[in-house]
């Protein structure tokens, strides 16, 4: 019932952004949550607004809102599709079969798709190496933490948020090899009061540092009512909770999608898949609290940005075994791209199992 | 297991259920006297955000409560008016209140999405809906008042041919509904996750509907009824960061589980239904029949 009022609603606050040309190319955007979620909706917004002030007038945007990940999300896409959209952002992993369900039936209209990873000729996807940015906070986290225990707010089992919690636990137990992670799935992006709910449960159960997949900044928000530490998700989060907030990881779409939408404008565009890190400026950390942290440990945190940059450091380097014990990257490599896209198993080390 | 946990845990669960009792109740109250509103998410978003942007504006708790409740008697006022009034289908109109709360929240409180506040300790609040439950229970089966409430849910026609003025009980009873709904919503926005996001409440008047039904209209289960609904919720959690391994999808569809089962329940005998649900709910009531 909500999500179908809320599919509902989503139709009435299609927001058309400007005036319709003739040679105006029309890009459109499905967005999960509210773009003043301040989290995962928020920067794909920002990032449609740096596209549009890269481009001008030769596009122009629409948005649909608190699209959910069901068979909604199909009817959402169609109608973009269907009113002469050139180029739809799908920004959320569960849409994947539904755009590819649309794509089939529009073979001129272009799509990408955020964090998946089935394509066709006029289907792209792309996704940031979060994870990158996990490792930096895990590092921290494994040097911070008292209690030694780390409490994890997680949305759905997928493949990005398992290989967040992963990078996130290597880069902890390789500075602190007796720190534990406590895992709560929310099976929900969104629910503040459930964020806060599952944060404070977590601090109740000893950790002294909070750590988030999901989309509001409740949870850091509780972190900082509390006295505890917290990292922010995807914006900076540091106006919320200025005494717990440690840094943040930060998405910054803008930039590829003014590259793709120049390249629809330009008859360019073709089907690829895209996933860019720290090196290119997809992802970046927010700056340092340094109220928090001290200053040398700031220092080795820039210092692997700049080796994860320029490849020395790599989030998941060999020995990697999983829970079972069984050797999974060996010593002396890297874990190559196909493994981390369908990672769905913990590294050995995390308690508990992947919910299936 | 240690008693700082156990308190810890019993803390989470009071401050997360509250706003269930508050919605719970003022709906329970709503539909005793026959009116079936299905407007509460929207009531809640729309009070959740006038709490907030006045919270912004003057920094007085006061008038962001006092504003906050304005906000639902005026737009529980416009449902009563067009249900009672007009005579449009209750279940319509209730579903139109929801979509428009929620659009209209979302725009009121664009300029104001995060923007940080001072939490207000959550509290007293906690009290009020353990009073408010209490009082509400008191007002149905000892007082007057309560007891033409009840007698115009029950048939409407019998309470009018009794001189009871039907439309006039409803209004208020729809308005306290309404009021119910925004102070849930003021909690939300202001102490139990002190932001305003769109859409934050995210599906708690669904499940404060639910929960009415669940209790089978009575105030003290409505009570023990949130308290289950939160506190299972909570519990998983724990179990969970625990390192128990458990289906949470399960634990989200659970509030609406145990509402079509009690509804199995209560249908499966009919006196049982007939002894605690309105049995003029959402019939519209015309005085010159």
């Amino acid at each position: 019932m909500i999500r179908k009022i809320l599919t509902i609603l989503s139709f009435f606050t299609i927001i058309s952004v400007s005036a319709l040309q003739a040679d105006q190319k029309k890009i459109g955007f499905i967005y999960i949550g509210p773009p003043g979620d301040h989290g995962w909706t928020y920067m794909h917004d920002q990032g449609r607004i740096y596209m549009e002030n890269a481009l001008g007038d030769s596009i122009s945007t629409t948005y649909i809102e608190n699209v959910p990940e069901n068979a909604d999300a199909v009817r959402a896409i169609r109608k973009l599709a269907a009113s002469g959209h050139d180029l739809i952002f799908t920004t959320s992993f569960n849409y994947m079969d539904q755009t590819l369900e649309v794509a089939e039936e529009f073979p001129d209209v272009k799509f990408e798709h955020a964090t998946g990873f089935k394509r066709m000729d006029n289907v792209s996807t792309y996704s940031a190496r979060f994870y990158e940015g996990r490792t930096i906070i895990g590092h921290i986290a494994g040097k911070m933490t008292k209690t030694n225990t780390i409490g994890y707010i997680v949305s759905f089992p997928i493949p990005e948020v398992i290989r967040g919690i992963n990078a996130f636990y290597l880069a902890a137990a390789k500075v602190n090899p007796d720190v534990k992670i406590k895992i709560i799935w929310n099976y929900s992006w969104y629910d503040p009061g459930k964020e806060a709910d599952a944060a404070n449960t977590l601090i109740n159960q000893g950790a002294d540092i909070i750590v988030q997949h999901t989309d509001s900044y409740a949870p850091c928000q509780a972190a900082e009512k509390a006295g505890v530490l917290a990292f922010g998700q995807a914006s900076n989060q540091e106006a919320f909770c200025p005494n717990a907030h440690m840094t943040s990881i930060e998405d910054i779409w803008g930039p590829y999608y003014a590259a793709k939408a120049q390249a629809v404008v330009d008859g360019t565009w073709g089907s690829e898949d895209t996933w860019q890190g720290f090196k290119e400026g997809m992802v970046e950390m927010s700056p340092y609290n340094t109220k928090l942290l001290p200053l040398d440990l700031i220092l080795e945190a820039k210092n692997m940005e700049t080796a994860i940059e320029n490849g020395t450091l790599h989030s998941f380097e060999g020995p990697i075994y999983n829970q079972a014990g069984e050797l999974v990257v060996k010593e002396g490599e890297v874990a190559d791209d196909g493994m981390l896209a369908g990672m769905m198993f913990y590294v050995q080390g995390i308690d508990g199992e992947v919910p299936q | 297991m240690n008693i700082e946990l156990v308190i810890g845990i019993f803390n989470i669960v009071l401050i997360s259920t509250t706003p269930l009792v508050f919605a719970g109740i003022g709906e329970l109250v709503t539909e005793k006297s026959g009116v079936l509103n299905l407007g509460l998410e929207g009531l809640m978003l729309v009070g959740a955000v006038t709490g907030f942007i006045t919270l912004v504006l003057t920094g007085n708790y006061f008038y962001s409560l006092f504003f906050s409740i304005i906000s639902g008697v005026i737009l529980s006022g416009i449902f009563a008016f067009l249900v009672l009034n007009l005579m449009t289908n209750q279940i319509a109109t209730g579903l139109a209140l929801t979509i428009f709360g929620i659009g209209l929240s979302a725009m009121l409180g664009k300029k104001f999405s995060g923007t940080p506040i001072e939490g207000l300790n959550p509290y007293y609040f906690i009290v009020i809906s353990f009073l408010l439950v209490f009082m509400a229970s008191y007002f149905l089966s000892k007082t007057k008042p309560g007891l033409i409430v009840r007698a115009v849910g029950e048939n409407h026609n019998s309470a009018y041919a009794l001189g009871y003025n039907v439309i006039k009980t409803r209004y208020m009873t729809i308005i306290f509904g309404g009021v119910m709904s925004s102070l849930a919503g003021f909690y939300i926005s202001i102490c139990y996750a002190p932001m305003w996001q769109e859409g934050m409440t995210a599906g708690r008047g669904w499940i404060a509907l639910a929960l009415v039904v669940f209790a089978t209209w009575k105030p003290w289960r409505l009570l023990v009824g949130a308290y289950i609904f939160g506190g299972v919720a909570i519990m998983q959690m724990n179990l969970q960061a625990i390192g128990v391994k458990l289906p949470g999808q399960f634990f989200n569809m659970m509030p609406y589980l145990a509402t079509i089962i009690v509804l199995v329940f209560i249908s499966s005998n009919k006196l049982r239904l007939k002894l605690s649900a309105p049995a003029s709910l959402n019939i519209p009531f015309e005085k010159n029949q």
